[in-house]
Order: structure tokens, then sequence, then C-alpha cells
């Protein structure tokens, strides 16, 4: 189990704005009448995304009483799941899979240059305040090892250099592009791939 | 080798583009009212004929478990989930599926949701793959354009929605009850069996699980018939699946082969050899990191499928092949994967919540060679403790890749760590709790 605190400074009152109003109501549409506690999930990464990446106490309650549910079962769901970030991250929120398919495959050496580029502990903004990074666990893109998700985008097949021009990228706040940085096509085998080749050739 | 027109998913690599118009031309959506008009126990039967055994990870025979839905909608509505939670080390099929076969995927909820007479129908995705479910998302908008969902969907007469739901970074959520609580919008743990979903599932209703490769593979079958499917593998382990090939291989790959498959060929062929060669290879992962490890001297002949493994004392599980070559420490691999289940235990079993932890500790002392000797015993005993004590199959999952670990490499651990034990053998201390480790004849 891994152990999630909420952030000390928390801010008073929390509120969907306009947009995030029209997605959540959305939201709830899709699950059946009186089961609105589904739109937990959905409506704590909406908060997510309005509140610069993460949740705070007063958002939780604000979503409470949004589905009419007891809070503490809204601080149970935030709590439990950990892509819901309690404390602020950086805009650009780097996380770096070490599970045993990427370590093998030299997923230390990313880390040594989040430490490096970014900060010296996991979740420590870095000087300019604009990125975080941390450690995760398996993030199912394990024949593109090693690789490292940043916000939404998988980087994949990377090695040391590559991880350290990418964090340069970032920290100048430019977007890299997401995808393999070995120039390979999606899970094909590189160079090497024996099956479907009248398509590929198509 | 599978020839290419025995190949599933045509698009596995992306060639063709994933949009409505080139998954027709792939032969997708075609007839789908043909099918659906032969009625419900022709589809179950021929699902049965296929014995296609589900893909994600236990191998429970897909038509068996259909028909487990009740034959009449009672009072209470019947529900279809399709679990795309893929987080198993190892494992990235499912990912595949969604951003380039998505319309596989959602013609095969149709028949499965006719089959089972749902009218809802909900995909679990894992919150990290949100690109991916955009991409699904995208196809899911094109399907209801084309009339192919909705109401009388794709002309079949049957009204089905279907719903995408992100989990949020919880491993525990692809087991099916502790899925159907994260739709319910609680925390995921595990629910207690019985009853089974098929009964009482989510809200209450009835429902039927399926992993989402189980789903995608369903048209296919139907189009080409149950026969066709059976007639590659061997019996009771059938048809195609796809392999993901990962760790030190030259060409890490996911690639769609028969049932039965030489695991050699399969790191050979496809995933371009093991990093410094054959000889180089100290032990492979055949199902993802639940599944107990298997040492270099088994790989030589063993064939990639439920009954052979199992009989290795391992399982085909997801099908992520893991190949650890002798530059790694196979203690360090195993210790990280049993970080992993401690990090992800949902913390509701005792066992499992305090054991994962345990075996952690313990797996990182012996790698780093401070553990006491008589610690290897108290390791396999713990995970012992853990397997068949807990709600779920997580205490399995967490316990297997350890005693997989004990088994075939008891001597590395044992030469690495030479430590006396703290309490001599000899000693009989009446409140010591692992009283019964201690050999009473030394």
């Amino acid at each position: 189990m891994s152990l999630r605190r909420p952030a000390k400074n928390q801010p008073e009152s929390f509120e969907f704005n306009s947009s995030s109003l029209e997605a959540a109501n959305n939201i709830v549409e899709k699950y059946p009448e009186g089961k609105q506690q589904s739109a937990v999930m959905a409506l704590l990464y909406i908060a997510q995304r309005q509140n610069n990446n993460w949740i705070p106490l007063a958002a939780m309650k604000y979503i409470a009483k949004f589905l009419n549910m007891p809070y503490i079962k809204v601080y149970e769901v935030a709590t439990f799941y950990t892509m819901y970030n309690l404390s602020p991250v950086g805009d650009y929120f780097v996380q770096v899979c070490t599970t045993t398919p990427c370590m093998i495959r030299g997923a230390n050496k990313l880390v040594e240059a989040c430490k490096e580029k970014i900060s010296e502990n996991e979740n420590e903004l870095s000087k300019n305040k604009s990125c975080s990074w941390m450690e995760v666990e398996c993030l199912g893109a394990c024949v593109n090892a090693p690789m490292m998700q940043i916000n939404d985008d998988y980087f994949e097949d990377l090695n040391k250099e590559k991880t350290l021009k990418i964090l340069d990228k970032i920290l100048n706040g430019e977007a890299p592009t997401p995808g393999s940085y070995r120039g390979r096509v999606n899970n094909e085998p590189e160079n090497n791939r024996k099956t479907l080749m009248d398509f590929k050739n198509a | 080798m599978l020839k290419d027109q025995d190949r599933i998913f045509k698009n596995l690599y992306n060639d063709m583009g994933s949009d409505v118009t080139s998954a027709q031309k792939r032969g997708d959506w075609v007839k789908t009212k043909e099918i659906t008009d032969k009625g419900r126990d022709w589809i179950i039967n021929e699902i049965k004929d296929s014995q296609l055994r589900g893909r994600g990870g236990a191998g429970f025979p897909t038509g068996l478990k259909w028909s487990f839905a009740p034959k009449e909608v009672g009072s209470r509505p019947h529900y279809l989930v399709i679990n795309g939670d893929e987080s198993e080390p190892g494992t990235c099929k499912d990912r595949d599926i969604l951003r380039f076969e998505p319309h596989k995927l959602i013609e095969g909820c149709l028949i499965a949701s006719y089959a089972v007479q749902a009218h809802v129908c909900y995909i679990y995705i894992r919150g990290e793959y949100f690109v991916d479910g955009q991409k699904l998302q995208r196809a899911i908008d094109e399907a209801y354009e084309k009339n192919l969902l909705g109401k009388n969907a794709a002309g079949t007469g049957w009204d089905l929605d279907i719903y995408i739901h992100y989990g949020a970074g919880a491993y525990i959520c692809g087991e099916e009850t502790a899925l159907l609580e994260s739709i319910e919008g609680k925390k995921g743990q595990p629910r207690l069996k019985p009853p089974f979903p098929a009964l009482v599932g989510l809200y209450g209703c009835p429902t039927i699980i399926n992993n989402v490769e189980t789903i995608a593979v369903v048209p296919t079958i139907l189009r080409r018939g149950g026969k066709w499917f059976a007639s590659l593998g061997r019996e009771k382990n059938t048809g195609t699946k796809i392999f993901c090939i990962s760790g030190n291989v030259n060409t890490p790959c996911n690639v769609e082969e028969e049932m039965n498959i030489p695991l050699k060929e399969l790191i050979e062929v496809h995933a371009g050899g093991v990093i410094g060669g054959w000889d180089n290879l100290q032990a492979v992962i055949p199902g993802g990191s639940s599944m107990p490890l298997i040492p270099k001297d088994k790989c030589e002949t063993l064939t990639m499928d439920f009954d052979s493994l199992m009989a290795e004392k391992s399982g085909l599980g997801t099908a992520g092949v893991v190949v650890i070559n002798k530059d790694q420490d196979i203690i360090k691999c195993m210790a990280r994967i049993a970080r992993f289940y401690k990090h992800e235990s949902c913390g509701q079993c005792t066992p499992c919540r305090e054991g994962s932890g345990w075996m952690w500790r313990m797996l990182e002392r012996m790698a780093r060679g401070e553990a006491s000797k008589d610690e290897v015993d108290m390791l396999s005993d713990v995970t012992k403790q853990i397997e068949g004590h807990t709600i779920c199959a997580f205490g399995e999952g967490s316990s297997w890749p350890v005693q997989g670990l004990l088994r075939h490499f008891k001597d590395e651990i044992k030469k690495r760590n030479k430590f006396d034990p703290i309490v001599k053998e000899s000693k009989n201390i009446p409140y010591l709790v692992d009283q019964h480790l201690l050999d009473k004849n030394a």
C-alpha cells in the first residue's frame, strides 16, 4: 500500500468553472439514475485538471456535494488511487516507470537524468518551479522500455542522453514530441519484422 | 509461424489506420446483422466450440462465462463490462487494441452485449492510457455517427450504449470485482465471491466481465467459425494470442502468434534473440510479473500455452514475456517485483497487506547479501501464508513470483547470504511465532 497525505497548504474554497461544470454534467449522464456516485473518479480528474494538476480538500468537499454523497467517500477514493495528486506538482509532471521490465533495460539512468535536471528528490519542484518528477509502477508500455510519462503523453525507448534532451525542452517550456525515441513504429520489432509484411509494404 | 491470413489483429502495428472506413476494409462491421440473426444460443455455442479462453490472465472459458448470464432479463438490467485496466508488468497488448483496432473491440462489445442481453457496456481503461482512451472514444463517436451503436445498432435491432470509465492508477482494479467497485465510485477493493458477478455484479445486477483482447477476437471467430479458431494451437489452448516480449532481447515487440508456439521461437524469431546470445539467458517470466519465472534449461523446449506452462508450475497469464539475461541480478529483479506488489496491495486482507511488504524487505536484504541463512525458509513460509488466504488472487500473484525464485534460484540466495540466524535453531523459545520453522533435530 502506498501512503498518501494531502498537502499542508490548502485553498479555502473550490468551484467548477463553466467548462468543468459542463464536462461534469456530461459524465454524470453516463451512469444510471441514482448511481451518480460512479462519476466521482471522473470528477476528481476534472477538478485536478482545473486546479493545476492537483486536488485540494475543498474540491473533494465540492464534489461530495455535487454528487450528493458523503465527503469521506470522496476522500477515500482520492487517497486510494495514486493518479490523484494530493499536493502541488509541476506543470510538467514527469513519471518514470521503474518496475522490473523497465529496470532491466536501464530505467535507473532515467531517474539519474531527472535527479540531475529537475530535483534531487522525488516530488520536489525544479528551480524554475515548472517541473517535478516521481518514480511510478508499471505504466504498461513494457516493450518500449525504458519509458516515462509527462502529463498525458508517453515517451518511449529512451536512454539517458535522450531523457536529458527531453527534460531540457520541458524546462524551457517547450513541448517535446511523444512516442518512440529510437524512431521505431509503434510496437513492431525494429528492423526485424516477420509478420504482416504485405500490409507494411502496401 | 502463423500465416498472415490467420492473424486476427491485422492492424497491430497501425499500417492501415484505425478509423472506421479502414476497419471496414479489413472486414470489421461487415454483416454484423447476419451474426446476431443466428441467435444467442448459436453465438454462445460457437464461442464454446472455439474453446476461447479469457485473455486477461486466468484463462476461464469465455463461452461458459457468457452462459452464466441469466437467460431471461428480470427486474434488473444486465451489464457488459470490458476490463482494459492492463497493469501487469510485462504486458502491453490491450493498449495496441485500444489505439489501433478499436472497431474490433466495439463490434465485439455489440455481439457480446447481444449474447448476454446487455444494453449498456462500460469499458474500464487504466487512467495512464488517457491518450489511447481518447482514440477509443473517437472510434466510439464514429460508430455512433454511422449508426453502428445506439438505437438499433448496426441494424441488428439491438440497442447498445458504450461508455468509457477511466481508472486512476490502481493495479488491483484489474481484478473483476475491484473493477466493479471502482465503476461504482468506491475504493477498488475486491468483493467476496460468491455471489459471482454474472448474477450479482455492477450495481447488484447481472454483469459479464471480459478482457479487451477476449472481446476483440469474438467477431472474427464468429465470421470464420469456431472450428477455424479451434484448429489453431492445441486442444483446450486454441487460437491466437498477442505476446508481448520485453526485457533483455534485441527487438522487444508485440506479436500475434498461435498458442502453443515454442518460447525459443518467440524469442529468437520475433524478438531478435537474447542480448548476448541464447547462452546468456538467465530466466524468463512467461506471463506477466505474477507468474513464477522459468530458468534457462527449461526454456529450450517450453511451449507457450495455458496447460503446458501450468505443468511447469508457472502460467500463461497475460502472455507478457519478460526475458532476463545473465547481466541482471535475478534477486534484485524479483525484489523489484515484490516492491510493485507491496505498492499495489489494496490493504483489505492482512496477509497480503503485511506480507507483501515483508517479502519485499526480505528480498532487498537478500539481494544485498544481508540476510541470514534461516530467512530463506522464512521467506518461503511467508509466501505460503499469503497464498490462498486472501479475498482475491492478488495474494497468489504476489507470492508466486517469489516462490518461483526460491524454487529455481535458492542456491544463488544461499551463496550470497551467509549470516548466522539471530536465534539458533536448536533453541526452543516458546513465544516464537515461527516455531514450526525450527528444525528440532538440529
